[in-house]
């Protein structure tokens, strides 16, 4: 039930495109670049107004946390410690003494103001690098109060933009499974919270299993799968208005849905008399594709960027490798063969990249290989691992991770991670409750 | 030259070492899945339940795969026996992976297994009118360990009566 919200943003002063700091992303970054979050300015008027509709003491040092915490997440930025800040917010937002910020060593500087207009929360803020003496960005938004999350989430996109030279992924929302009881008799519902694990939400009541979700790249749909009746099916579910529906109309187990890029097809699986097919059903005029036809198991299928692709799991080899083909089911050709078995491809929403779930002598790992198969590249290894989802910048993989029982059959969790394409970074989501099948959002505003 | 043959020495001393707790632990998992497995394919009873007397409920399979093995085979001319003295009853297989898979690949697996019991059914004379196949893939284990024995339970296909 989240409600369309409308940012107004505008650049206050012209950027000027000098050769400022930069950080680069295509490797691991071992040094984050260390930089100064100050507190958001709040005349006390404003804080007073927000305080009595946010039941928050100080927006302008949430806000601030928010992006803190953004930034220091991703691993390419130090956030330091703001005991050791010298000048005052305010201040430092007119005009920053460089050399005070130079001298806790803050490469970078992020400083603004929070002002209550018109029962709006209106925000500016700016990027400044220390060592030049100059302003990088200078930006202000108005939006209703209860946005002020986002606020915080589109000051980290515009900050990691200006300094990664990459769009950011902030500004977006993760759709998970929240799991629960035991190991034979899990309850599971759809859940869905902000990037960094906020505003957490269950979208179902547990009552049927419910199996991987997958969002619209271009709206707030979602496509899962739903044992409702008993009856394994491909659902659509409209998160804003709880709409659901069944996906076609299929004999039988429908499965593995995802959506096209330009989010008006569905493409999954059809499982009948063990054989298990891909198809697309479009959502406008209903009408059903069969692209695949092999005795194989051919599932997991995801769209390359352009809609021109296929890559999928397929064991007609014999055993789970991925493949690549046309969008009409031609020229399909393998790409995986490493060893080990190979499943749940995805694309990467640059094009270049697919990621991967690999079995090999009783480990798993998630790793990344280019579209032809070449250059496989496995980022991390575990017990029980799989399904990984690309972050819209394609710069980051969510995926989960479940843990080995003891030999009383005890000790089983499944929690969320997320890794760097460079194969650093690794770290776990918090979520309520354990967490599997995430799929991460496009990003909420561009 | 000393000091690599003392080097040597250790080493061998260590590869020793290293021999004997790899028998240790090979003969403790031995003795616990001793007959209970047959490859890696479930044979105890541990799990099963019983449509009637003398019908086992459920087949059992390797590792990412859905051949029925002489038992299984057994067991399902069993069951097909009991089907036919009993033509009202309608039942359901219910298609079950092991948790060594992805989730996707599972689900069509569970489906495979299923259909390889339907389809020996029906061989012995039960018609598809009275089976319905249902894939679980990973999500209903009837046993939580993560070793190869609690793997075996869990590759399974069970008939329930589905009324």
């Amino acid at each position: 039930m989240t409600k369309k919200i409308l940012i107004l943003l505008f650049i206050l002063i012209p950027i000027n495109a000098n050769a400022l700091i930069e950080v680069d992303i295509t490797r691991g970054n071992l040094n984050p670049l260390p930089l100064a979050v100050s507190p958001l300015s709040i005349d006390e008027e404003s804080r007073k107004g927000f305080e009595k509709i946010l039941k928050k003491e100080n927006i302008g040092s949430e806000i601030s946390n928010i992006v803190e915490n953004n930034l220091r997440t991703s691993g390419l930025f130090n956030p330091l410690d703001k005991k050791a800040f010298l000048q005052a917010p305010d201040i430092a937002n007119l005009k920053p003494r460089f050399e005070d910020w130079n001298l806790i060593k803050a490469q970078a500087l992020i400083t603004g103001k929070v002002n209550y207009v018109d029962d709006k929360l209106r925000v500016e803020f700016r990027l400044w690098d220390v060592l030049a003496a100059k302003e990088m960005m200078a930006l202000a938004f108005t939006t209703v109060p209860n946005n002020w999350r986002r606020v915080g989430h589109i000051i980290s996109d515009k900050v990691y933009e200006r300094l990664t030279g990459e769009k950011g992924y902030f500004d977006t929302r993760i759709i998970y499974v929240s799991e629960e009881g035991p190991k034979t008799q899990r309850i599971k519902k759809l859940a869905i919270m902000d990037q960094d694990g906020a505003n957490n939400k269950f979208l179902t009541l547990g009552n049927e299993l419910v199996l991987t979700p997958r969002f619209n790249p271009a709206s707030q749909m979602v496509t899962y799968l739903s044992y409702f009746k008993n009856m394994p099916r491909v659902y659509l579910l409209d998160i804003e208005t709880g709409t659901q529906e069944v996906v076609g109309d299929f004999p039988g187990m429908t499965f593995a849905p995802r959506f096209s890029p330009d989010g008006k097809k569905i493409i999954m699986s059809f499982a009948k008399d063990g054989k298990s097919d891909i198809y697309t059903m479009n959502l406008e005029n209903r009408i059903v594709e069969k692209i695949t036809n092999h005795p194989s198991i051919d599932t997991s299928p995801s769209y390359s960027p352009d809609g021109k692709y296929i890559t999928f799991n397929s064991d007609r080899s014999g055993y789970q490798q991925i493949y690549v083909m046309k969008n009409d089911g031609s020229d399909v050709k393998r790409i995986s063969f490493g060893n080990g078995l190979y499943g749940t491809p995805v694309w990467s929403p640059r094009g270049d990249l697919i990621a991967f779930t690999k079995l090999h002598k009783g480990k798993f790992y998630i790793g990344v290989m280019r579209t032809d198969g070449s250059g496989e590249r496995l980022l991390t290894e575990n017990y029980y691992q799989e399904a990984p989802s690309w972050s819209p910048n394609g710069r980051v993989l969510i995926f989960y991770r479940e843990t080995k029982t003891n030999s009383k059959g005890e000790g089983f969790s499944a929690k969320l991670w997320s890794i760097d394409l460079t194969g650093y970074n690794e770290r776990q989501i918090k979520t309520p409750t354990d967490a599997s099948d995430p799929s991460w959002s496009s990003l909420l505003s561009n | 030259m000393r000091l690599n043959k003392i080097l040597k020495n250790t080493l061998l001393v260590l590869a020793a070492c290293l021999v004997l707790t790899a028998c240790a632990t090979k003969k403790e998992v031995a003795t616990d899945i001793q007959g209970q497995m047959q490859g890696d394919v479930y044979t105890g009873t541990d799990t099963v339940e019983y449509l009637a007397d003398g019908v086992p409920d459920r087949v059992f399979f390797a590792t990412n795969e859905s051949i029925l093995t002489t038992a299984s085979r057994e067991t399902l001319r069993s069951q097909a026996a009991w089907l036919r003295k009993n033509p009202n009853i309608n039942v359901v297989l219910e298609g079950h992976a092991d948790e060594r898979g992805t989730r996707e690949y599972n689900l069509a697996l569970g489906e495979r297994r299923a259909n390889a019991a339907k389809d020996y059914l029906m061989t012995y004379g039960i018609s598809s009118d009275r089976i319905t196949v249902l894939s679980y893939g990973k999500e209903r284990p009837v046993d939580s360990g993560s070793n190869p024995l609690a793997w075996s339970k869990n590759r399974r296909s069970v008939t329930v009566k589905a009324n």
